[in-house]
């Protein structure tokens, strides 16, 4: 077989043409790289802030004095609080007691898809706050669970408790509950309440240990 | 091709958003309100000119066969660039844009722009044309996020404070007092109602400019 000019031409444009490719390649990823390294901190630092300002929306400053993500408690996937994740709870601390548990639980029966919720919890059992982080419900009709729309879910939860409200009662009144609705969207609220009832459960069966485990901070975390 | 004419066809002649139909993805799916719309325009908008104006110098290096995927890299680097500043220093801005920020990369007017005009021109006409064609795409995510915000909420410029702090909330206008909604507008069929509306009212102003019926039909499209 006879080697053809033609061919040895082929590679070697073969050969540049990867070449320049692999010469874009490391350009792009040294700009990603460098710019991966500088909005870091920033990025780490406003997704802190963020989390504080709707810490501080379900858990008022009175209410503790300590650095909450500093924290942490781990809640492994798939317990009683029906986290499909591991997520973390957040423990308040009034001069280095107990005062409160900020809880993330997922409603997974929303109308389109989890709802997300915080849900914060006083030592002594009773509601302080609950709100939505994130939801898909329909614009106009579920989406009032959401703080921005209305203020139902304040009006239904706050200082809520196993204790005022029996297990029966933790219901829509539609169903036979004690939550009110609004008529059109009833499976979101319906989740809603399930949820934050959920949360209530867990904190009475965890109590203990909730606040009694080691600390996990948020960095250390994701 | 002169400046005055790259401005034109961008807003106006070959606007991406009602002529040349390119990049319906964010069209169709940010355009909820001004704000959000407006955002991603300008968004885009920066990411042309700055990957015309980077694709522009280097075009004469790049072989035809890989010609795509170079340009491809280089796009998805910018925006991944854009995406991690905003991420940054607008973070609320971010966390509703968030997720198509990175879709800025399948958004085929960027590539288009790339193709048909960076790797022919210099690098100055370049930039311009991605900027006006970025702008042109903005102005109709602008349009039809007020049209659908107005009739679906009955506001204009809400969220305004995602963008520019808590003080910003005093600007949001209140166009409707009372209003209820009409969730119509708000969901998905309402960016396409809304978008047709546009075509047609930018092909009846063409028409009577022109003295007869133009024809105005996009045959290739993409999301």
């Amino acid at each position: 077989m006879s080697e053809s000019p033609v061919s040895e031409s082929v590679v070697r444009h073969t050969l540049t043409t990867t070449a320049i490719m692999i010469v874009f390649t490391l350009v792009g990823t040294l700009l990603l790289v460098t710019t991966f390294f500088t909005t870091r901190a920033p990025i780490a630092e406003s997704e802190r802030q963020s989390k504080l300002k709707l810490f501080e929306q379900v858990l008022p400053h009175a209410m503790h004095d300590n650095d909450l993500l500093k924290d942490g408690v781990l809640i492994p996937a798939g317990g009683d609080l029906g986290n499909r994740e591991e997520t973390l709870a957040y423990r308040g601390r009034l001069a280095g007691q107990p005062s409160a548990v900020i809880l993330e639980a997922t409603a997974p029966d929303g109308y389109s898809g989890d709802i997300k919720l915080l849900v914060a919890v006083r030592a002594d059992g009773e509601l302080v706050g609950v709100r939505v982080l994130a939801h898909k419900e329909t614009p106009g009709l579920g989406d009032y669970i959401d703080i921005a729309h209305s203020d139902w879910i304040k009006k239904n939860f706050d200082g809520q408790s196993l204790a005022k409200t029996s297990d029966e009662q933790w219901k829509v009144k539609k169903d036979g509950g004690s939550f009110d609705y609004m008529s059109g969207a009833t499976i979101t609220p319906r989740a809603v309440v399930k949820a934050v009832h959920k949360s209530l459960k867990y904190f009475a069966a965890h109590r203990e240990e909730l606040f009694s485990a080691a600390a996990v901070e948020e960095s250390a975390h994701d | 091709m002169t400046n005055r004419e790259i401005i034109e066809n961008g807003l106006w002649k070959q606007n991406p958003g009602v002529v040349q139909l390119l990049g319906m993805c964010p069209t169709l799916a940010v355009t909820s309100t001004v704000v959000n719309g407006l955002s991603l325009g300008l968004a885009t908008a920066f990411v042309m000119a700055a990957s015309n104006a980077s694709i522009s110098p280097i075009r004469k290096y790049v072989p035809g066969e890989i010609r795509i995927p170079v340009f491809i890299l280089i796009i998805a680097a910018l925006v991944t660039v854009t995406d991690l500043v905003m991420h940054a220093y607008v973070h609320a801005l971010h966390a509703v844009l968030g997720i198509f920020i990175p879709l800025i990369v399948t958004n085929c007017i960027v590539l288009a722009r790339v193709e048909a005009f960076a790797a022919k021109n210099d690098i100055a006409p370049s930039a311009l044309d991605g900027l006006m064609m970025g702008l042109g795409l903005a102005m109709v995510l602008t349009v039809l996020g007020g049209m659908r915000e107005v009739i679906g909420k009955g506001t204009l410029l809400s969220g305004l404070d995602l963008a520019f702090g808590p003080a910003a909330k005093q600007f949001v206008i209140t166009v409707v007092p009372d209003y209820h909604g009409f969730l119509l507008a708000i969901l998905p069929p309402g960016a396409f109602i809304g978008l047709a509306l546009l075509i047609a009212g930018r092909n009846w102003v063409e028409s009577r400019k022109h003295g007869a019926s133009v024809a105005n039909v996009s045959v290739a499209s993409c999301h």
